[in-house]
């Protein structure tokens, strides 16, 4: 059985230039989607857009500025919540990766990274919303922390990780105490690479509607208590774009070209700095 | 202290070793300041140590927490409409009829349509960008579009899907001669495929680029071609690892609601065909969960939860296994 040279070449050449053609098209729907979104949200952002409250269908003006808070309250909530317990348990699982606790603890966390969004909302409902009698930015907050926590954990061990062992031995060996060690030096030391988890956290969960439907649920109006049902910018693309109104769609395209363009500088920001401080994330 | 220490102490001056009776010992004068700090650093290093332990506890019980929740509250369901429940082909909450194969079904559709049209694109990035071209700029171009497809929020592909993706549908489904009404199971597996393309590539590419360099150069030197390296030693090389993306790819399609919610089209009826409108698990809980005004009603839509939750659970775990076997 012989098969002539150029056959294989050119077998190798046609698979190369398959590989190379799908692999390029990949690049086509983030493109399409950009430039669409661009397209059609830039001419409908402006001074209005962005400082006033929707109007009732038929009027012309309206905007979203309590999509605009309430998504800025409620990411800032989670966030504030998800990275003390986050940052922590990094820590931990990486100062005691052998430990039996760590095994498990890990094993949660990738169960944690898996669950689909709509569970957490879900339990969320049932923890935060039933119990209070009533939907509450508050409860929103703490669905999207459970989420960030597996981001945060992870990028926080494994930064740590990587830090050489001497150091933290030079540290023991000036004879500070463990907690000082951790918190003055090797946490500085991995700083960067924890603050890129934690950005990278925010950027994942600022776009999560399916934990918002059943905790901050939503409000026509501006409001700033957490204690009461908040609008949030995914919320409103999501409420907007399946309505069929056309002064509603425009909004909700304004809205998601504000969303992505914050989502996608973030993740950039977290690439451009983790490139600076050669931490492989 | 070395200060107080009277002369007649152990020491090793003039090559004479005297030693000193009991009674002999000089006082120790305890620094209070120093032993007070000490002592305090004692205190906090036990107090911080506490609470990395509880940080790692809370981990698993979050996990344990959330999965007793969904056990408890889809309770009454298996109560009252026990297993058939999942083969039930009616859902019909008006008249208590509640039936999940038409979701069971819908899910397994879009998730695996989406799966046969993601992979060959995932796996030619990775094999792109770990065979072909791992360094230079292009490669990182493709790398960091391919990374931010997963940043996308997915109620804005799901916006995205309904204006641009479901009309070009609805155009294909004219043509094929089917009901043209753009929004069905093939847009959402469509709009699904798009969404996990980055899982199963960014894995894969880690994979292609740990194959041992000498095992592709012993093939080179054997006279085989690229593509015989990439079939008959990367692919074999990489197949649990390729596995284990296409895993974690479906874990994510079975779970992903927001976008399938918005392009499924939503009925509760069973899928005819792949252009039919349909509903999965996540996206008839999207929709019914806060519409649900009996108590059979909601727990349904939670045991619905707790099975995506169970499966995904299974999905991820078997997933990061066969991932670290292959790291290690």
């Amino acid at each position: 059985m012989k098969t002539s040279i150029k056959f294989r070449i050119g077998k190798s050449t046609g698979f190369k230039i398959l590989v190379i053609v799908l692999a390029c098209s990949c690049v086509l729907p983030l493109m399409a989607i950009l430039l669409f979104i661009i397209k059609e949200g830039i001419t409908k952002i402006n001074w209005n857009f962005l400082t006033n409250i929707p109007k009732p269908v038929g009027e012309i003006g309206g905007g979203i500025a309590n999509a605009l808070v309430g998504s800025f309250i409620i990411v800032g909530f989670a966030t504030l919540i998800a990275v003390p317990i986050g940052v922590l348990c990094g820590i931990y699982l990486s100062e005691n990766a052998k430990s039996k606790l760590a095994y498990w603890s890990s094993l949660a966390l990738d169960i944690l990274q898996g669950v689909p969004s709509i569970v957490i909302g879900i339990v969320a409902y049932f923890w935060l919303v039933k119990p209070f009698g009533g939907f509450s930015a508050i409860s929103g907050s703490i669905a999207l922390a459970i989420m960030m926590l597996p981001v945060i954990v992870r990028n926080t061990e494994e930064t740590l990780k990587m830090l050489p062992d001497t150091l933290r031995e030079a540290a023991l060996a000036l004879g500070m105490p463990f907690h000082r060690v951790i918190l003055k030096v090797i946490v500085p030391c991995g700083l960067s690479g924890i603050i890129s988890g934690v950005i990278l956290a925010v950027a994942r969960v600022a776009g999560e509607t399916a934990p918002l439907l059943f905790t901050a649920f939503g409000n026509p109006y501006l409001s700033v208590l957490p204690g009461k049902p908040m609008q949030s910018l995914p919320l409103v693309i999501f409420n907007y774009a399946t309505s069929p109104y056309n002064e509603w769609h425009d909004l909700a395209w304004g809205a998601s070209l504000i969303l992505l363009a914050s989502v996608l500088l973030l993740n950039i920001i977290t690439k451009i700095s983790t490139r600076k401080w050669k931490v492989q994330l | 202290m070395s200060n107080t220490i009277s002369p007649n102490v152990i020491t090793r001056s003039n090559d004479s070793l005297r030693v000193i009776t009991s009674l002999q010992v000089p006082t120790v004068e305890k620094d209070k300041l120093s032993y007070k700090r000490s002592q305090r650093h004692i205190r906090t290093e036990r107090m911080f140590r506490n609470t990395l332990v509880i940080m790692g506890i809370l981990m698993v019980l979050l996990v344990l927490a959330i999965l007793v929740t969904l056990c408890v509250q889809s309770v009454p369901s298996i109560k009252s409409l026990g297993l058939s429940y999942l083969w039930g082909r009616t859902w019909d909450p008006v008249q208590d009829i509640y039936g999940a194969y038409p979701f069971l079904i819908g899910t397994l559709i879009t998730s695996f349509l989406a799966l046969i049209i993601s992979i060959p694109f995932s796996f030619a990035v990775a094999i792109f960008l770990g065979e072909y071209y791992p360094k230079g700029w292009f490669a990182n171009f493709i790398k960091n579009t391919v990374e931010l497809i997963a940043a996308v929020p997915s109620v804005i592909y799901g916006f995205w899907g309904l204006a641009v993706m479901v009309p070009a549908v609805r155009e294909i489904e004219m043509q094929l001669g089917y009901q043209p009404l753009g929004v069905g199971i093939f847009s959402a597996s469509l709009i699904l495929s798009i969404m996990i393309i980055p899982y199963a590539a960014s894995l894969g590419r880690s994979m292609v680029q740990m194959v041992p360099s000498n095992l592709k150069e012993g093939a080179y030197s054997l006279g085989a071609t690229k593509w015989e390296v990439i079939r008959s030693v990367i692919f074999p090389y990489t197949k649990s690892g390729l596995f284990a993306g296409i895993l974690l790819s479906l874990g994510r399609a079975l779970g992903e609601t927001m976008a399938v919610t918005m392009v499924i089209g939503n009925t509760s009826l069973l899928p005819k065909n792949i252009f039919a409108p349909g509903n999965t698990m996540a996206s008839v809980i999207a929709n019914e969960f806060t519409e649900a005004d009996k108590p059979v009603y909601l727990s349904a839509l939670i045991e619905l939860g707790l099975v995506l939750f169970l499966v995904t659970v299974v999905i991820n775990v078997v997933g990061k296994k066969v991932i670290s076997r292959f790291t290690k």
